[in-house]
């Protein structure tokens, strides 16, 4: 990374399902490793259940600039149901990571298709792995750790032992759970083939 | 645990770094100044520097009290009372509550009190907004308050600490002032100095005169028009005497932890044949515009200005003169008139001589929390190079047609 390139991340959840904790624990763990970074939630006001988002810039050098993200090198899902009433890829650039937490490879347990577009997609039954560790509770499980376990494992930008250390910092009492489910959705997370040149060529059209 | 406790639990560690937002950030600072009354109402977004504050008390407890009101004019009378019984008082706030403060403005300051208030800029109602602009500090420019700008979180901490000190100096009250969510929700590395640093830095209040029901004093009586101007005549020399007194507690500043701010901040002004002139965050943003028109080959330059009240006259007139254009952007506006940075610094700059004053060009942009993007910027760039006079009119950029 050139020391004045800089990385946006784009986390969509819901009110209530921790995506400005999950941008945190991305922080923290960035910071641990090195980067300069900055995160924010979605200007605005938060209501339990709305569609919300959180945001992350990372770069070798200070970080400036203190606009808005716009174009996205990777977005993160919290809920794949998200995908029909929000467009979650808006501004994602070509090649960049979309990790939902879904149920399937194909089709969220609701039938919410998989994004399309000259993305690399990743998807991680991150309710069921927060369920079987006790996280949040059986009927609403939280999924910000564990995603965020995955989202290591997907982008690379920093290891699962930053993401747990981090963890360990924000949540304190809990955190030994929250770190057993990033570990597992670290390991769980699937990835389906790149897109192909065609989609590339129709992206770039 | 978060971050906030964490970091308070290590007490007397050595400087330590944690990932915090603005609002937390200008909370470590009320906190590592062992503020000893708290007086505040909650409003979006300043709620959570008292939560911060909250959090720090009930994780490592000092001698302090805070006080339960039922708004935010009452929140300064209630640090107006506690500042004059001599206590080292603090309160937040943000545009409508800053607004039913302002009566009580006027009595902090003229009663010569050294509170510190952090505002987070907030667009004021009708219609409601919750994102920032700078109306709601800047028409309390007369207020007799000193006024400082921040861009960064670190910058929020640190003017907070050294807000305290300049403030006990001159007793003449200091409101810190941070974008709404651009900086009080976004959240980044900030350096925690150790207590024992800022105790060395800012040494306990020692007020000239206090409540005490041992020695009796009358506080707000009559003033004559006999007395009256000269009282006031007092309280601007003293905004006078603050600007050498701040660069001292920079430079202190600077030995104890290498980070200064000052009044005002050049960058890349040297050769300049455009300067541009920006405060808060988009004073940030324009780094990045200035060093990519620069790797261009563009002569252009920035001036942040941190310090509003007391105008910086000679700092100004010293970074700008002989500068051809100089572009102004404000994310606030006087109806009627201008844009209000752009105003003050247009009136600094008249007393240079004629060859050395600057073209000068006034934008308006970002209200109500619009975004100022790096192309808003670079807007007002190209408008200014491109033209040999400024528009006569206010020139607004970013606003749809």
């Amino acid at each position: 990374m050139r020391p004045d390139e800089r990385l946006e991340l784009r986390i969509h959840g819901r009110g209530g399902q921790g995506a400005v904790l999950a941008s945190l624990i991305l922080a923290d763990a960035a910071h641990r490793e090195g980067y300069h970074v900055q995160v924010f939630p979605e200007f605005g006001v938060e209501r339990r259940g709305a569609p919300v988002a959180a945001f992350a810039r990372l770069g070798r050098s200070p970080i400036r600039d203190r606009t808005k993200v716009y174009t996205p090198h990777h977005v993160m899902v919290l809920d794949a149901a998200l995908v029909r009433s929000v467009d979650v890829t808006a501004g994602l650039q070509p090649n960049g990571w979309i990790l939902l937490n879904h149920a399937g490879r194909d089709a969220g347990q609701d039938g919410s298709p998989l994004p399309e577009g000259p993305w690399r997609v990743a998807t991680v039954d991150a309710t069921s792995i927060a369920a079987e560790h006790g996280i949040g509770t059986s009927t609403a499980p939280i999924v910000n750790t564990t995603m965020a376990g995955a989202f290591a494992r997907v982008t690379a930008l920093v290891s699962i032992d930053a993401i747990c250390d981090a963890i360990r910092e924000r949540i304190g009492a809990k955190a030994e759970s929250n770190i057993a489910g990033a570990r597992a959705a670290f390991d769980a997370v699937s990835v389906r083939p790149a897109p192909t040149d065609a989609a590339l060529q129709a992206m770039y059209r | 645990m978060t971050a906030p406790q964490a970091a308070a639990r290590e007490g007397s560690a050595a400087a330590s770094t944690r990932i915090l937002t603005g609002n937390q950030a200008a909370a470590y600072g009320a906190y590592l100044s062992q503020v000893q009354v708290v007086s505040a109402y909650p409003i979006t977004p300043q709620t959570t520097v008292i939560e911060t504050l909250a959090e720090l008390y009930r994780d490592a407890p000092w001698p302090s009290r805070f006080v339960n009101v039922e708004s935010e004019h009452s929140a300064m009378a209630a640090c107006i009372g506690a500042s004059m019984a001599g206590a080292r008082a603090f309160t937040a706030t943000s545009s409508q509550g800053l607004a039913l403060m302002h009566e009580l403005l006027h009595w902090a300051s003229a009663q010569r009190l050294p509170l510190v208030m952090v505002n987070v800029n907030r667009a004021l109602a009708p219609g409601w907004n919750i994102w920032t602009d700078q109306n709601d500090s800047l028409s309390q420019r007369d207020t007799g308050w000193m006024q400082l700008y921040c861009e960064s979180n670190q910058e929020a901490l640190d003017t907070v600490i050294q807000a305290y000190r300049v403030a006990e100096q001159v007793q003449i009250p200091i409101m810190v002032v941070l974008d709404a969510f651009v900086l009080s929700h976004t959240a980044e590395a900030v350096s925690l100095p150790s207590p024992e640093m800022v105790r060395a830095f800012l040494p306990p209040r020692d007020p000239p005169f206090r409540l005490d029901v041992e020695e009796p004093h009358a506080f707000g009586g009559l003033l004559t028009p006999d007395h009256y101007q000269e009282v006031r005549a007092k309280l601007h020399r003293g905004m006078e005497d603050a600007i050498p007194i701040w660069g001292e507690a920079e430079r202190s500043w600077e030995a104890f932890t290498g980070r200064a701010y000052d009044a005002v901040v050049p960058y890349r002004t040297e050769d300049a044949e455009m300067v541009l002139v920006a405060s808060a965050t988009v004073a940030s943003t324009a780094r990045d515009v200035i060093d990519a028109l620069r790797a261009r080959g563009k002569k252009v330059g920035l001036l942040r200005v941190r310090l509003f009240r007391p105008t910086p006259h000679d700092a100004l007139r010293l970074a700008l003169r002989g500068i051809p254009r100089v572009a102004v952007i404000d994310r606030n506006i006087s109806y009627g008139h201008h844009g209000i940075f752009f105003q003050e610094i247009k009136s600094a700059l008249y007393d240079l001589p004629a060859r050395e004053r600057p073209g000068m060009f006034g934008y308006v942009t970002g209200l109500g929390g619009r975004d100022v993007t790096r192309g808003v910027i670079l807007d007002a760039v190209g408008r200014t190079l491109s033209r040999d006079r400024a528009e006569p009119e206010t020139v607004w950029i970013g606003r749809k047609e």
